[in-house]
């Protein structure tokens, strides 16, 4: 079911505003990921849906329902805790009917409903174990089908994953999005880890400092971050930001000249959607990403200072006269330490910001 | 050491007739199992048991229980006075000295010019004549609860708020929360209160401050009723036989407790 958020605030003890006039729409049946730094609001969102906190004002929509006042057994909604909140001294199947067991379902119909849920989940074999008998994979798992077998319309998860190995987390990453996608239940993920949303997201938000600073699809917020926060939170290796000017260009022969940037003391042509946008003597911040950066003859000239091993290939800093450069290298090309580079962006792969508010700056 | 010799002290007492008085006080003769039989077979010595016994369920089991755990709920989530202050004057109820209550309850109790019977206009009636045993049951309750409070509030805080919020979101009420949350999870915190609560009151002798037994007996709770029969009474050697029994009673409850918790862990 669809979930809105209009101009929610959340105060916690009169002085914490951990939502600030939020608003958003997640479309039913959508993977949501909120995304952010620790603090940013995350929790406080997903557990003002779940109706575990109450608007300090704003409204809170689920489906055409406003469900800001409601209680939250009333909402419909499931939730996976963080640290799972199982009941310890319950078995698997007893923690999985739970919900059931409150709605008064008979004894063996909770029963077939757990058992078949926990199959789906490959928890078959465990029903009549205790959580502190299963792995943190399996408890993980546990919570998910209790969450499931109530069948609600929204599906909030709390940084589920975190308390799993890192290739427990993969595996549970895929099994999760496939999940979703099977029983097509509206979803909201709390993660602060980039490549987990941008891996499970049908849209991403991020949020910083309880406000969004960019909704869209992973490939939008990974190819044009809105702003330099959201450029320097997304990506496994952090965007490039130089500051630099928006000057005159040389000319060409017939005299007409097109405005260009200068980037330490690089001279890269105005991106095609900021044209007419900036004019000479505008300062602007220039963005591009590690990947995209090549040798060039006439680049940033920069000493190598770190190469970092990320497998297939490796991250190269360099130092410069200005603020160190990163770019990547293709496996088994990494250049010695203390070489010097000349390097610049590949062509049509910077993006301009405004270097006071850094906001992009394109024509949308 | 402290422990060790009275104890003996004790049972070698038992085991004789020694009395405070007369030729059994000079030549105390062995008489040994003779008193731990005839302590066992005697009915005041029943009765005096039996008193205990619903002195140590009403005032302990229930009382203190009870009421510790219904204030450690409600002030979870009071405001900060309101908490200081009940806490203070439940605390308060305990720390002060035995003999500063006892007369505070000899007071609000009395029948004349009592404060209970001024609040309730019934003048004259003679609450520690008429129901010993409910007076010092809810004398008992008022005095000990402090402690079950802050042992309930202490594990009620320990109870991890995501199971609690789990439940709710699954429509869980309030009473629905606590019978399957908040109790399993403080299992263990109720059986260790449970019988600390119960062996304090089972060997507590400040009931003999206040009513020192009366009328007739029918306050004396074993403690009182062991004193009774050692020091007006002079039977040592009997009352020694009693004290014994006490001890092994003593012995067998926390012997009980500790391997239930062996059996938990
Ligand atoms: N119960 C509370 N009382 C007071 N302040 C709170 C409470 N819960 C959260 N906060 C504050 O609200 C802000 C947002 O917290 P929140 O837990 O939503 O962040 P988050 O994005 O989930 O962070 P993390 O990634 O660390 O979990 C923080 O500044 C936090 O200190
Ligand atoms: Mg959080």
């Amino acid at each position: 079911m669809r979930v809105a958020l209009e101009a929610v605030t959340k105060v916690y003890d009169g002085d914490v505003r951990a939502l600030d006039e939020l608003s958003l729409e997640i479309a039913d049946g959508e993977f949501f990921v909120l995304l952010g730094p620790s603090g940013c609001g995350k929790t406080t969102l997903l557990r003002t849906i779940a109706g575990l906190e109450t608007a300090t004002s704003g409204t809170v929509r689920i489906g055409e329902r406003d469900v800001t006042r409601l209680p939250p057994g009333d909402r419909d909604v499931a939730m996976v805790f963080q640290d799972y909140a199982l009941f310890p001294h319950m078995t698997v199947a007893d923690n999985i009917a739970y919900p059931l067991r409150l709605k008064k379902v008979p004894r063996a119909e909770r029963r077939a409903k757990a058992a078949d849920t926990a199959a789906r989940l490959s928890l078959g074999p465990y029903l009549d174990h205790r959580p502190a008998q299963l792995s943190g994979g399996q408890q993980q798992r546990v919570a998910l089908a209790r969450a499931m077998a109530t069948r609600p319309t929204v599906f909030l998860l709390d940084e589920p994953l975190s308390n799993l190995d890192a290739r427990l987390r993969l595996e549970a990453r895929t099994f999760l999005k496939k999940l979703q996608h099977d029983l097509g239940v509206t979803t909201v993920f709390v993660t602060h880890d980039q490549a987990e949303a941008l891996a499970l997201a049908d849209r991403i938000a991020v949020m910083e400092d309880g406000r969004v600073r960019q909704i869209g699809t992973p490939r939008e917020v990974f190819q044009r971050p809105a702003n330099i926060f959201v450029a320097g939170f997304i990506g496994s290796t952090p965007m490039n930001l130089l500051e630099g000017e928006c000057v005159p260009g040389d000319g060409d022969p017939t005299g007409s000249w097109t405005d260009e940037i200068d980037v330490a003391g690089l001279r890269l042509p105005v991106p095609e959607e900021a044209t007419g946008l900036v004019g000479p003597g505008d300062k602007i911040i220039a963005g591009f990403r590690p990947e995209y950066v090549r040798e060039a003859e006439d680049g940033i000239e920069g000493r190598v200072e770190i190469v970092e091993n990320l497998g297939t290939t490796s991250l190269v800093t360099l130092a410069t006269t200005g603020p160190s450069v990163q770019l990547t290298v293709p496996e088994e090309r990494e250049p010695a330490i203390g070489t010097t580079l000349r390097v610049a962006p590949q062509p049509g792969r910077t993006l301009l910001y405004h270097a006071d508010d850094g906001d992009l700056i394109d024509d949308s | 050491m402290f422990l060790i010799l009275p104890a003996l002290w004790t049972l070698y007492l038992g085991l004789t007739d020694y009395r405070l008085t007369g030729a059994a006080a000079a030549h105390p003769r062995i008489v040994g199992v003779d008193d731990y039989r005839q302590a066992l077979g005697d009915k005041d010595v029943r009765d005096a048991l039996g008193r205990t016994l619903l002195f140590v369920f009403g005032s302990a089991i229930v009382g203190q229980n009870l009421l510790g755990f219904l204030l450690a709920w409600s002030l979870r989530s009071a405001r900060a006075w309101v908490r200081a202050a009940v806490e203070t004057a439940v605390l308060l109820a305990w720390i002060l000295p035995g003999v500063v209550v006892a007369w505070l309850w000899i007071a609000f109790l009395k029948d004349q010019g009592g404060t209970l019977n001024a609040i309730l206009r019934t003048p004259g009636h003679d609450w520690w004549f008429e129901h010993p045993m409910g007076a010092l049951i809810v004398f008992n309750t008022w005095r000990g609860t402090a402690f079950s409070m802050m042992l309930f509030s202490a594990a009620l805080s320990n109870v991890p708020r995501s199971q609690l919020e789990s439940a709710r979101l699954a429509g869980a009420r309030g009473w629905q929360q606590l019978r399957d949350v908040v109790l399993p999870n403080i299992r263990g915190h109720i059986l260790t209160n449970t019988l600390l609560i119960s062996l304090w009151t089972f060997n507590d002798f400040t009931p003999y401050l206040i009513t020192k037994g009366e009328p007739h007996g029918a306050s004396a709770v074993l403690p009182v009723y062991i004193y009774l029969t050692a020091l007006p009474g002079g039977r040592l050697g009997f009352a020694g036989a009693l004290s014994l029994t006490m001890l092994l009673i003593n012995l067998l409850l926390a012997l009980a407790y500790v391997r239930i918790l062996r059996r938990r862990a």
